[in-house]
């Protein structure tokens, strides 16, 4: 236990997107900059939805459950709904900022703001877990379920990925107008929140979450000009630089072919 | 306090002189000169927007007879325009990624002692310029008592404040560097061995006195020599990033709650009065340092780049060169007086008060499109191709202690905990950007405190109240949202 879940968990949630940034933000001020923007963002949009749920949790009834336990969930989905609002407030400063000069593509920008989404969101969700599972204790022990920090980890991993993900689908959505792409994103979030409400049954909300992660992948990668053959590019080390010749990930090809 | 201040009055024909006459003199130690400043950071985009239209100057007679190479002329000006605006995004974006690490290596050190060393937020008693105590019977006589605490320590920040400017005026150097020695020394050795002391009761290592002593004897010698003297850059920043840490610490430590919260709120606003006001006591003071042409007390001020001293130009090649070029602009000067066009039509880009105060400070010599020629036909030495990378921003070292005071209380006292304190560090990073775009729109010496401590004390009442209940639940249930 203590310092071995410590930095099993945290690798497993935060594994991905240390990767992703230093592969390829921590290089690029510009980039850099353009993530924090991202954080302060999506700070902004949880304050926004704690302001609303503390306002109606207290007017309301405290003492009954069920309707603080719907309240929650009514809080859940206004966050979601801002979170989204805020990720097309910050896609309107990229563009308004995009003016074919800067040294930054829009889809880059694109992916940088889904990755800073992630990682902030992340971050707010499981850091208190981490710190908790350093010191003594035991999981579980009123009765809940066991494996709350390896669960917490992963869905902590799926949400950092499905957010980058998500950037780069709505930024590319908002830029050729289909806003049923749009929808779907909002909605895809919509349904991940949801499923998360099941927990503990895991083997309903962690899988359908990791299928739902894979598509979204597979879009976003479609979305940001990706296809098989590039993979198979990729895969063969032909053409463009050496390093582009390791990637074997879909999702690393898919941010690859970004800065291509 | 905190400014920025812009390099202004060493841009001349394309050259770029290394002396640095945007001085800043900060206060005392505990009042914390902060100051951010902009040095040649847009004096590369000034010389190319500089070139541009000389270009274009240069060009105009052609346009009258034959059409055709306007257009050429016009694409080849908007793609210098295109990469100039490229070259100044990507070298503003460098200059703030040059203070956000020393931002967050100051507060992540800060942070770290917090949660593992528990003398700092152990309460010990108070500083004498805090004499209210909070431990009081009513929330009303608490409220007082922190208001008090922080109109005693903000009339003191100022007394000293006004202290350096009136010694600064005068020409009171000996007192001002024995002033700055004094509180280095306090801080390198005092304080780092009370440091180094609670670290090792914390993690129960057996240590004695002589290796102690050996520490910090090489620790505090090598920072003062690197601080007040000559050093590598590096070690020099880390220094006072350590000192900077230290003072942070300290503050926390001995100031109670209510108390530290008021004082960063009107420290900001002091700043802000400071800084920008006609009158404001930093403002007089950059203001005296640009009159007198100095450079800045390397002990108060963080910079990303190296601190040219007034020492270092002798042995200094690269001054030496630089000397060089400025004596064979002087010879072209006088011949091309006489052929001075309107001035008021073919400025150079250089505004009236610049010009004016170019005027009077070396007298009237005025740019010319044959002079630029010629100076631009000078071969450019690696100098000019290294101007950019060796312009920094400077940044002083109060801006430091604040943010990681705020960061810092942040982590020791909030309910929230880790989610506070990120939200403060993420609202610091965002006012710091926000303070550096502003420095360069405006070019001239800007406070850091104010947006950034704003941002962050928002962020810390807001996460700590309204978000931490709701994120606990969250977690409770094990909600993703």
């Amino acid at each position: 236990m203590g310092a071995a879940v410590f930095f099993g968990c945290a690798g497993i949630a935060f594994g991905p997107a240390l990767a992703l940034f230093l592969l390829t933000v921590a290089a690029e001020p510009l980039r850099v900059i353009v993530l924090v923007a991202g954080a302060f963002f999506w700070l902004v949009s949880l304050l926004l939805a704690s302001l609303i749920w503390f306002v109606s949790v207290h007017l309301s009834d405290r003492e009954d459950a069920k309707l603080q336990y719907s309240l929650l969930i009514f809080g859940a989905a206004v966050s979601v709904l801002l979170q989204e609002a805020f990720r097309k407030a910050d896609e309107g400063l990229a563009t308004i900022s995009e003016d074919g000069r800067s040294p930054i593509s829009l889809r880059q920008m694109a992916y940088v703001s889904g990755l800073s989404f992630g990682i902030i969101s992340g971050v707010f969700s499981v850091i208190n877990i981490l710190a908790d599972s350093i010191g003594p204790g035991i999981v579980g022990i009123h009765g809940d379920s066991p494996y709350y920090f390896i669960t917490s980890a992963f869905l902590t991993m799926a949400l950092v990925l499905l957010h980058t993900f998500w950037g780069v689908i709505f930024f590319d959505a908002c830029e050729r107008r289909r806003y049923w792409c749009l929808g779907l994103v909002v909605a895809s979030h919509l349904l991940t929140s949801g499923l998360t409400f099941l927990n503990p049954w895991y083997e309903a909300s962690l899988v359908p979450i990791f299928i739902l992660t894979l598509l979204t992948g597979l879009w976003a990668f479609l979305t940001a000009g990706g296809s098989f053959r590039n993979v198979l590019k990729c895969l063969s080390c032909k053409g463009g630089a050496g390093r582009e010749g390791r990637a074997t990930e879909g999702v690393t090809a898919a941010t690859r072919g970004l800065f291509r | 306090m905190t400014e920025l201040s812009a390099h202004l009055p060493q841009f001349q024909h394309g050259q770029l002189t290394e002396n640095f006459p945007d001085n800043h003199l900060s206060n005392t130690q505990e009042s914390m000169a902060s100051a951010l400043f902009n040095t040649d950071q847009n004096d590369t985009s000034e010389r190319r927007r500089h070139e541009n239209s000389e270009r274009r100057r240069n060009d105009n007679p052609d346009s009258e007879t034959n059409g055709q190479p306007q257009n050429n002329i016009q694409q080849v000006v908007e793609q210098d325009e295109e990469e100039d605006e490229e070259l100044t995004l990507k070298y503003g974006a460098k200059h703030v990624i040059m203070l956000f690490v020393p931002v967050t290596l100051c507060m992540v050190v800060v942070v770290a002692t917090i949660k593992s060393v528990s003398f700092y937020t152990r309460k010990d008693g108070q500083l004498i310029y805090t004499p209210f105590t909070e431990e009081t019977e009513t929330v009303g006589q608490r409220a007082l008592n922190s208001i008090l605490n922080a109109a005693i320590m903000i009339s003191v920040i100022i007394v000293m404040t006004i202290l350096l400017v009136v010694l600064y005026k005068y020409r009171c150097y000996k007192v001002i560097h024995g002033w700055l020695i004094i509180s280095s020394l306090l801080l390198l050795f005092f304080f780092s061995f009370i440091y180094l002391g609670e670290v090792f009761k914390t993690y129960n290592v057996a240590m004695d006195y002589i290796t102690v002593a050996l520490i910090i004897w090489n620790f505090g010698v090598v920072g003062m020599i690197c601080i007040h003297w000559k050093g590598p850059l590096r070690l020099q920043q880390a220094y006072l990033i350590m000192i900077s840490a230290l003072m942070a610490l300290v503050f926390i430590k001995y100031l109670p709650e209510w108390t530290a919260w008021l004082i960063l709120a009107v420290i900001s606003v002091y700043d802000l009065v400071a800084v920008l006001c006609p009158k404001g006591p930093l403002r007089m003071l950059v203001e005296t340092a640009q009159e007198r042409n100095e450079t800045l007390f390397p002990a108060l001020i963080y910079s990303s780049t190296m601190i040219w001293l007034v020492n270092m130009a002798e042995e200094d090649p690269e001054a030496q060169r630089k000397a060089s070029k400025n004596s064979t602009y002087d010879k072209q000067a006088p011949a091309n007086q006489t052929q001075n066009e309107d001035p008021e039509a073919d400025d150079g880009g250089f505004s009236q008060e610049w010009q004016q105060q170019r005027d009077n400070r070396i007298g009237p010599i005025e740019s010319t499109p044959e002079s630029r020629a010629a100076v631009q036909a000078l071969p450019s030495n690696s100098q000019s191709s290294e101007d950019p990378e060796e312009r920094g921003v400077k940044l002083g070292l109060g801006d430091f202690i604040f943010y990681s005071v705020l960061v810092g209380k942040a982590s020791a006292t909030a309910s929230g905990d880790w989610n506070t304190t990120l939200a403060c560090f993420v609202a610091i990073l965002i006012g710091l950007c926000l303070t550096l775009l502003l420095l360069a729109i405006f070019k001239k010496a800007l406070p850091a405190l104010p947006i950034s401590i704003t941002f962050g004390l928002v962020f810390y009442f807001a996460t700590d109240n309204l978000v931490q209940p709701f994120m606990d639940q969250l977690a409770f249930h094990q909600f993703y949202i």
